[in-house]
């Protein structure tokens, strides 16, 4: 149990997802942009540009690292390789935050490089408490988990998503990553209420939000079903669900993630500023500058 | 060659590597950091769209490979062996599976 | 079959019916929304493959790499979750792919890919002082041992890949020559360069790299071509930081 260590250290102010043709633009003007989120296995390599670049840019903003291969929900144990790799990363950085995914991606050591669902069941929470206990271990701090966007659910399960994430915190003592994007990606796809879900949520536990455009397509039934692609801009419910969200929780680190047709520097800004707005709005009065 | 002929080429190709060296050390300053990345990227995005790529059957044994006339390979005119003789058999094998190990 | 088992046989295997007691979150069947997990996984480990090898793309076209790429994640997916590791064995997969066995030069051209992309990712080390070969008594030099950097990379092929990956990367480059081409990969500073070898220039780096001086090594290229030019190989090392290190047989560790 980690429960007494604060989650993570980043500033309850807009990030952006960091993007390698964006390195310029940021060093000479990040506008609102307070800190910046990599995805970790983008940085295992020996050395070259891209841990060149990680360094320069750690010296002038918090990280946070955003591990998008470790498969924790999966049925297998973790990958003692992986857990290594992360660890060395975590040691040379020292970001202001590590967080994972509720999902899996490997199994019979073929890794399918997506974020695949897992049912909410007894067993399914004690192995992904499980993996918890042995990453944040082996990282040496607590974790941020994020709540996935699904496409369908699980007949055998028998938790709420928000009830698993609440007890998988309180078990292992990690933090949450809420992603609003996902809300309401799934709320959709799934048929339930995206303020349902937030006012569910343990906002407590929440060291980060993450925000993003979605594609919309349809399902089997001519029913809007949402993609989670990253390509675009924030849609509008999904900045009310924003308001609904920090009006609850009070400010949190908030990111902007675009990584599909990512777009010149000026159009994160614009997101940017319009998280920070959202912040600025959730800040108590009497909050100093 | 003997010892001491391989020592004076060695020799006098160090001095001339040198000498070249010399003249194009301080060359350029380059912005070291900038640049985009090479090779695959992890990220956790999905990709766009639902149909395409997942659920296609593609018929990998036959049609697929004459569209490899779309690429620069028949611009080149290499020849199908690099001692410059046909391969044999080539054109039977389109209707051959793909490796599947 | 576990869960997670039957979902990774579904994903990759078009053909499998999407596995049992999924639903739509209002009681009725998934459905196609199973297919976006399929899609995911097939787009984006069609664009990883892409990124990594652009110029065996550009050699067959995008449509037929889309399909090669597609037949490739299925036979073999990642092992690792580090991407740009990804496609390690596609140069060998290319050799054995019957369809594509006219383009005999597809495989070496990959693994001059490969080659860049490990070459980016390799470790940072700082050059060798270029002093020591001037600070060395010339009737030593021979026994001079030199470290290539971890960055650099060597790759002989029957096939002329320099000029095949010019082509295919720099506008106005004339077609490749009927000929061999060995490579030298190195990274100045941060970005990859094949460097086109000099007849004999590959036993002499193989030699290096195998520990041998440079007299021995310089003995090996020009059994292979009397005319090596050690100079200007050594000028493009100089001058490419690919030495790290350079000590004579005793200091040698």
């Amino acid at each position: 149990m980690l429960d007494q260590t604060p989650v993570n250290t980043l500033p309850h102010a807009p990030g952006v997802g960091y993007k390698p043709q964006h390195y310029s633009a940021i060093i000479a003007d990040p506008g609102p942009v307070r800190w910046l989120e990599v995805h970790a296995e983008n940085y295992m390599g020996d050395g070259g540009r891209p841990i060149a670049q990680l360094r320069h840019l750690a010296e002038r903003f918090p990280i946070s690292v955003h591990g998008v291969g470790l498969s924790i929900g999966g049925e297998g144990r973790l990958d003692p390789d992986h857990l290594a790799r992360l660890r060395h990363l975590c040691d040379w950085l020292q970001p202001a935050s590590f967080s994972e995914h509720l999902a899996w991606s490997t199994h019979d050591s073929a890794f399918l490089n997506d974020l695949l669902p897992l049912p909410y069941t007894d067993e399914t929470l004690s192995r992904v408490c499980d993996h918890i206990d042995e990453l944040q271990e082996s990282i040496g701090r607590p974790m941020l988990l994020e709540n996935p966007s699904s496409y369908l659910a699980f007949a055998e399960s028998t938790w709420e998503e928000t009830d698993f994430l609440a007890e998988i915190s309180r078990r292992t003592g990690c933090g949450l990553l809420l992603d609003v994007n996902n809300v309401f990606v799934s709320a959709t796809n799934l048929g339930f209420s995206p303020q349902g879900y937030i006012d569910a949520f343990p906002l407590e536990r929440v060291g980060e939000i993450h925000l993003a455009g979605h594609d919309t397509d349809e399902d089997d039934h001519g029913r809007p079903l949402l993609i989670d692609s990253h390509g675009r801009a924030v849609d509008e419910p999904v900045w009310a669900l924003l308001d609904h969200t920090l009006a609850r929780s009070g400010p949190r680190p908030t990111l902007i993630e675009w990584d599909n047709d990512v777009p010149d520097w000026p159009a994160l800004v614009d997101e940017a500023a319009r998280a920070d707005a959202a912040l600025v709005a959730a800040h108590p009065a009497e909050a100093p500058a | 060659m003997s010892n001491t002929i391989k020592t004076m080429a060695i020799a006098t190709a160090v001095t001339a590597a040198m000498a070249s060296h010399a003249t194009t050390a301080s060359a350029e300053e380059k912005v070291k950091c900038y640049g985009v990345s090479l090779a695959g990227e992890n990220d956790c995005k999905a990709g766009a769209g639902t149909t395409c790529a997942g659920t296609s059957t593609v018929d990998y044994q036959g049609n697929a490979w004459t569209l490899v006339d779309e690429g620069t390979c028949t611009t080149m005119e290499l020849p199908e062996m690099a001692d410059g003789t046909p391969r044999k058999g080539s054109l039977e094998e389109l209707d051959r599976d793909l490796p599947q190990s | 079959m576990t869960r997670q088992g039957a979902f990774r046989s579904a994903i990759l295997d078009p053909a499998q019916p999407m596995p049992p007691d999924l639903l739509d979150g209002r009681g009725g069947p998934a459905g196609r929304s199973f297919s976006v997990y399929r899609n995911n996984v097939a787009v984006s480990l069609t664009e990883a493959l892409e990124q990594t090898f652009p110029v065996i793309r550009k050699l067959i076209g995008a449509r037929a790499f889309a399909t090669l790429a597609g037949t490739y994640l299925r036979a073999h997916p990642p092992r690792s979750p580090v991407l740009s590791r990804y496609g390690a064995d596609f140069p060998d997969f290319l050799a054995r792919c019957e369809p594509l066995a006219h383009l005999g030069y597809l495989p070496d051209t990959a693994r001059l890919e490969r080659a860049l992309v490990d070459s980016y990712h390799a470790a940072d080390t700082d050059p060798t002082d270029p002093a020591i070969f001037s600070q060395t008594p010339p009737e030593d030099l021979p026994r001079l041992r030199l470290r290539l950097a971890p960055a650099t990379r060597l790759l002989r092929s029957p096939w002329p890949i320099h000029g095949i990956w010019r082509f295919n990367t720099q506008e106005g480059t004339p077609k490749p020559p009927h000929r061999s081409q060995d490579v030298l990969v190195t990274r100045p500073d941060f970005d990859p360069l094949p460097r086109l070898l000099p007849r004999g220039g590959a036993e002499f780096l193989s030699a290096i790299t195998s520990d041998l001086p440079l007299g021995d090594a310089m003995e090996r290229a020009t059994e292979t071509a009397e005319d090596f030019d050690l100079s200007a190989l050594l000028g493009l090392l100089l001058q490419d930081n690919a030495i790290t290190d350079a000590a004579l047989d005793e200091e040698a560790p």
